[in-house]
């Protein structure tokens, strides 16, 4: 594949990595928090860790959509499809996290509810045009990379008069998560979690630029790099990084230029923020309750907005107790940390959320590494 | 003048703008007709025409092999294939890949009130055309009609018998540490076919189904060099990565492939990259995985490559010892990672 092939090949990554093992200094350890689920992704899926020297370490962040949504949204999804009867639409990682008392969205299908996979909001648009007679809702989730196409849909579901569909808005903010990170005890008490510094978002960066991370590196005297999702992209960040730590600088770099602007997409930005405005706090899985971290849907597109249409509360219910997605979603603990990992939560039969997505930390290093801290059957 | 009726007359099957009801699953004379001026035009043969509830059958000489396949895709016409040759090439594969000559099908259909009869008429010459392409004939069949919305369109589930290699000792069981995997051509191929229908999907691409018979490949390497081959599979629901998986288990052995060797069309690649699959867990509908010795795997190699159906084939990786049964790949960056099972349903009706 043209433009895919060019960052998979194994010589330059060769090559990368033993940049890697040059530049890293012996006599310290670097750890650095890839933000994305991407990222994530790509490291377990292109055994990135085994190009790495034992020194580099890669911790595993929050972005990733489908892991950070808490309990209380999906029983609002699943309360909209059973209760409500409305065509429930979303992306398929969701139909399998686990919400209250056992259920899921696949369950609530399999029990009569109208719940259908879609890969972008402009289908779940189709469905609505198809179903007159039936209330359509777009469970929109993701961070700033899918929000446009949601802030498009509500527009395009205006000019056509579209009255049975609706948008149950989860969009959630980059920045905001980060920050809570850098702030979180953890971090800035305690040192449990030394963060040398960040692999910034790709496709999020396309849309917000590189500009607001600008903050964080001064603020918190943290490098970020921006870096795209191939595994190429990423072994390069790693080695600015390493560069940056070495010479004592915090700054933003932009490793992703093929794609990522200091001021993003302003055309975006602008769609956005004419449909969206801030909530005033919103509830992350792991992080709990975030101010300013979300979006909600303006007033002045009220009838679209399905919390305000079914008169939805949002319940917040607590993670299961064994559980440790919270902890494994700030850093602060490895998938291998959390005793139920692999034995009662599987991605078969996940029991939180970071089992579910290829993204999740946990589900990435079942399905791709797990290989490496499996024990010997007796 | 009136009252006269012409003895034995029947009006003929609309097949061009007729439509499945009620009356041809029934048991009655429009069930008769459906079987006679359909299914039996285009696949009649001796044995099916004897008419009776089971059809006796010659004697064979070796073991028989005995397997059945449901059949439920969606669309039922796909680029490269439709249900009707796919529930052939289906049956007639697993047969192949337990080292079986394949002999004979049955077939049974599920039918939806309304669906067209020219549709099931385009199935079932298709069925007969892979029929007689695989040499095995249809030598019992059975329909039946649900009401309109009970099911979609047409469900098939055939059962094949074959005859077993004199000398097979083929199972999932039998690969050994040191062992050699091959691979008989593209991945991904009827996964990726199907998708480009969806209709959430349509996206306009030449791939087509690798939809086909393997019987005659697999006779081939049997006779190369049967006593060396461990065990053949096909890939199907779940991709390699099952199929590995399930030697993995069934053997007690690790298996360690190589990503770099693993032969995949730009276009599938390019299919998978966008819709974030990876073409391993997609299925193939026309590919042989293969395990043997060591010492055989250059002369299966090269048979399979002479073989239309394993032009691309490839050496893509080995049997390893390992107490967990992990299936492992080198990627191409040079790392290593797990190839796991597939976890729920990635392509729903794809075979």
């Amino acid at each position: 594949m043209k433009y895919i092939d060019e960052y998979r090949d194994s010589a330059l990554a060769q090559h990368i990595a033993a940049a890697i093992r040059n530049a890293a200094s012996p006599a310290r350890i670097y750890r650095f928090m890839e933000f994305c689920g991407g990222h994530t992704h790509a490291i377990a899926r292109y055994g990135l860790p085994d190009l790495l020297p034992d020194n580099v370490h890669m911790i595993h962040g929050p972005g990733c959509p489908v892991c950070v949504l808490p309990i209380g949204r999906i029983d609002m999804a699943i309360e909209l499809a059973l209760r409500h009867h409305a065509i429930v639409c979303t992306y398929a990682d969701t139909l399998r996290v686990p919400a209250s008392d056992g259920r899921s969205l696949l369950r609530a299908r399999a029990q009569g509810g109208d719940v259908r996979m879609v890969y972008s909001v402009a289908d779940a648009l189709k469905i609505a045009r198809n179903n007159p007679g039936e209330a359509v809702v777009f469970f929109a989730i993701g961070f700033e990379t899918t929000t446009p196409p949601t802030a498009v849909a509500i527009r395009q579901a205006r000019a056509e008069g579209l009255k049975n569909f609706s948008v149950l808005c989860c969009h959630v903010l980059t920045p905001s998560a980060i920050i809570n990170i850098l702030e979180s005890p953890e971090v800035r008490v305690l040192g449990t979690v030394p963060l040398d510094g960040f692999i910034g978002p790709a496709h999020v960066s396309t849309v917000i630029g590189s500009r607001p991370y600008d903050f964080f590196a001064e603020e918190y005297r943290k490098p970020v790099v921006i870096a795209g999702f191939e595994p190429l992209d990423v072994m390069q960040a790693i080695l600015m990084l390493v560069r940056q730590v070495n010479e004592g600088r915090a700054e933003v770099e932009n490793e992703f230029t093929r794609a990522v602007t200091s001021g993003g997409n302003e055309k975006a930005q602008k769609l956005v923020s004419e449909v969206f405005e801030l909530r005033r706090s919103f509830e992350w899985r792991g992080l709990g309750e975030v101010p300013y971290s979300a979006l909600k849907i303006r007033s002045h597109y009220d009838e679209f907005d399905a919390e305000r249409r079914f008169d939805l509360e949002y319940k917040p219910v607590p993670d299961n107790k064994a559980c440790e997605c919270g902890a494994i979603l700030r850093g602060v603990k490895k998938p291998t940390d959390c005793k139920i990992f692999g034995t009662v939560c599987t991605p078969e039969n996940p029991m939180g959320s970071c089992m579910v997505s290829s993204e999740g930390a946990c589900a990435a290093h079942y399905s791709y590494g797990r290989h490496k801290h499996a024990e010997v059957p007796a | 003048m009136s009252g006269q009726v012409k003895a034995g007359y029947a009006r003929a099957l609309d097949i061009k703008r007729g439509r499945v009801d009620l009356s041809h699953g029934g048991g009655g004379r429009a069930m008769v007709q459906l079987v006679r001026e359909l299914f039996a035009r285009h696949l009649g043969n001796t044995w099916l025409e004897q008419g009776n509830d089971g059809t006796v059958l010659p004697p064979i000489s070796g073991r028989l092999v005995l397997t059945t396949d449901s059949h439920v895709v969606a669309p039922l016409f796909f680029p490269g294939g439709d249900i009707g040759s796919l529930a052939v090439h289906g049956t007639v594969n697993d047969l192949a890949v337990m080292g079986a000559r394949p002999l004979w099908l049955t077939a049974g259909f599920i039918l939806e009130e309304g669906f067209p009869l020219g549709d099931l008429d385009r199935i079932a010459a298709s069925m007969a055309r892979a029929c007689a392409a695989a040499g095995v004939l249809l030598v019992a069949g059975d329909t039946k009609v649900v009401e309109h919305g009970k099911g979609d369109g047409v469900f098939i589930t055939t059962t094949g018998v074959g005859e077993a290699h004199p000398h097979c000792t083929l199972s999932g069981s039998a690969a050994r540490p040191g062992d050699v995997v091959l691979l008989s051509g593209t991945l991904g191929d009827h996964g990726m076919a199907i998708m480009s229908q969806r209709e959430n999907l349509g996206f306009d691409t030449p791939i087509e189904s690798d939809s086909a018979a393997l019987h005659g490949l697999t006779a081939r390497l049997m006779a190369c060099a049967g006593a060396d081959i461990r065990l053949m599979r096909d890939p199907t629901r779940g991709g390699l990565a099952a199929t590995m998986n399930e030697i993995a288990d069934q053997s007690g052995v690790g298996v360690l492939l190589d990503e770099a060797a693993i032969p995949l069309r730009p276009e599938v690649a390019a299919a998978c990259e966008l819709l974030g699959l990876d073409p391993l867990n997609v299925a193939n509908e026309g590919k042989l995985v293969l395990v043997c010795a060591e010492q055989a795997a250059t002369a299966l190699l090269a048979t399979m490559r002479a073989h239309p159906l394993g032009r691309a084939a490839a050496r893509i990786g080995g049997i390893t010892t390992d107490a967990n049964h992990f299936v492992q790949m080198r990627t191409q960056l040079g790392g290593c990672r797990m190839v796991d099972w597939l976890s729920g349903e990635q392509l729903p009706r794809i075979c």
